[in-house]
């Protein structure tokens, strides 16, 4: 797809953003305090009509929207959904949201959705499979979207990329962006043992559309080794902002959303975790 | 060495299940634990969506009951689509033949009130029919009518006293339920749905017009089940209740007639 003509398939200001929540939407109606963009779940917002959908017309006309889907199984063995992809159309049509991401993951197989980001081997195989997904959904929506680096908690012995690899290939095969889940990173470099550093000097740093940082929560296996748990139900740990900090010296700052989905805090301490993004965009600036 | 998503769903899904070989930590042994997050990723968040969607169903059986039967429904009958929201359509009939809720034969209705009650909050919108309308219809024109009622409309039939365990488990102060029937009908008004006795043929009144049934023949098909049956109150269910969107009479309409006429 010529660039000219997508110039706006990623709108997002050089902000900080919060996944959305209703629970928060008189608060974000009345003052979006540091926040300047949202994200929502697109399968949260595919109903025929009702409050949800009403509330998110509303709030598309007062902030941009990062449009997140999370269950389009990209990387599921079987084909798209096209049931599903069309709904996604319908939606990204009406919403006009100032950008579209997926994640690197599958979550269907057989007809059955099973309500999680699973991984998959990082081959040659899979990964013209993922491509041939992103051309399927970039055709479907008419514009090009972003493309999320999963969490890992294990590997599959048959990988033969490295994921930031995989995911340069990926985007130059097909022309998509990508979206930089910080957490993610420093969730996978704990479980899998690597530097999260050596991960983003390895990343394709100028495809990054928008960034992500969430919480995760602190376990441990078998064989008493740190187990982080992407789990979005805490603040941002302080690790995981330094590595967001080390990101944008080296990126420039980006959109930068606030991911938090379990034990979902009030308002007040979620615009925070974004002000403290949206200070750390501005002195990266300078 | 490779693990097919097969191999990957068919281990994810049952704990007893060796995980697959070719699944490995940072060090190459077998990733065990590390699995077990994917599995409890899935078995948790499916169960909470169960939860948020049956929260009267919960409240019947209790928590850990609920959450034991929960993980036998989504092993059975996982989501077929992404869509949440809705997930939970099949739970009233998987409950139907769950054995150890055998004893609560009321359970099933119950999950189709709640499913019906999720389904109408995420229905299309659309504004009432002036009532106004209605009451301008001469007896015969009123009869010949045929109502459109809105999506967000449900009817749900039962043997059992749907509504007052609805509200008993929903509302502080509600009264017990009594011992009997009850039909209920599900209207959203300010995008919130509510569930309304219905008084005997109410139900057969209101499905008789959704299926494009005219007013007339809807009204003797109640009068056929209840020979006393309350038009005036059923009727002022569906009006209160913003469930007549339109209303379409043989006749091309002339102007209606004025309010002074």
């Amino acid at each position: 797809m010529p660039d000219a003509a997508h110039r706006s398939d990623f709108a997002l200001p050089i902000a900080a953003g919060v996944g959305y929540k209703p629970r928060h939407f008189s608060e974000i109606m009345a003052d979006p305090g540091s926040v300047g963009f949202l994200e929502i779940h697109a399968e949260n917002y595919m109903g025929e009509g009702g409050r949800m959908v009403a509330q998110l017309g509303h709030l598309a006309e007062r902030l941009p929207i990062s449009l997140h889907g999370v269950g389009l199984s990209i990387g599921g063995e079987g084909r798209l959904d096209r049931g599903h992809l069309a709904r996604l159309a319908r939606l990204n049509d009406w919403l006009r949201p100032a950008a579209f991401s997926e994640h690197l993951a599958w979550s269907t197989h057989a007809g059955a959705y099973l309500n999680d980001l699973l991984p998959l081997p990082y081959t040659n195989a899979t990964l013209q499979r993922v491509a041939d997904h992103i051309d399927e959904v970039q055709e479907a929506l008419g514009r090009r979207m972003m493309l999320e680096n999963p969490s890992a908690y294990l590997v599959f012995a048959e990988s033969t990329w490295a994921e930031p690899d995989f995911l340069r290939e990926i985007a130059r095969r097909t022309g998509c962006a990508l979206l930089l889940d910080v957490n993610n990173v420093f969730v996978s470099a704990t479980n899998l043992d690597f530097t999260p550093q050596g991960y983003i000097d390895a990343f394709p740093l100028d495809l990054v559309r928008e960034i992500h940082l969430g919480g995760h929560a602190e376990d441990v296996d078998e064989h008493g080794r740190p187990l982080l748990i992407d789990d979005h139900g805490h603040r941002v740990a302080g690790a995981v902002w330094a590595l967001f900090d080390y990101t944008i010296a080296r990126a420039g700052p980006r959109p930068t959303l606030i991911e938090w989905d379990a034990d979902v805090p009030e308002w007040p301490v979620l615009e925070s975790e974004a002000a403290r993004a949206a200070r750390s965009l501005r002195e990266a600036v300078t | 060495m490779s693990v097919d998503q097969t191999a990957f769903r068919a281990a994810l899904m049952d704990p007893e299940a060796p995980v697959p070989a070719g699944l490995v930590d940072a060090e190459g042994a077998p990733a065990g634990k590390r699995f077990d997050v994917y599995r409890n990723n899935v078995a948790v968040s499916l169960t909470e969506a169960l939860e948020v969607a049956f929260p009267v169903v919960r409240r019947l059986v209790g928590d850990a009951f609920f959450k034991g039967m929960a993980g036998v429904f989504l092993r059975r009958y996982p989501p077929t689509s992404p869509i949440l929201a809705l997930y939970g359509a099949d739970f009233p009939r998987f409950l139907r033949g769950f054995k150890p809720a055998a004893s609560l034969g009321y359970l099933p209705d119950v999950a189709r009130l709640e499913q019906a009650i999720r389904e109408s909050f995420h229905a299309a919108d659309t504004a009432p029919a002036d009532p106004a309308r209605l009451q301008a219809l001469a007896p015969e024109a009123l009869m010949g009518a045929r109502l459109t009622l809105a999506p967000s409309l449900r009817v749900i039939r039962s043997p059992w006293p749907v509504h007052g365990i609805w509200r008993f488990n929903t509302e502080a102060g509600a009264p017990q339920p009594p011992g009997e029937a009850q039909d209920v009908l599900v209207t959203r008004t300010d995008y919130d749905p509510r569930p309304h006795l219905l008084a005997p043929g109410g139900a057969d009144f209101v499905e008789a017009l959704q299926s494009g049934t005219s007013f007339g023949a809807a009204l003797g098909k109640a009068r056929t089940v209840a020979r006393d049956f309350d038009l005036t109150a059923t009727l002022g269910l569906l009006i209160g209740g913003e469930a007549i969107t339109d209303i379409h009479t043989d006749e091309a309409p002339d102007d209606p007639p004025s309010a002074t006429a």
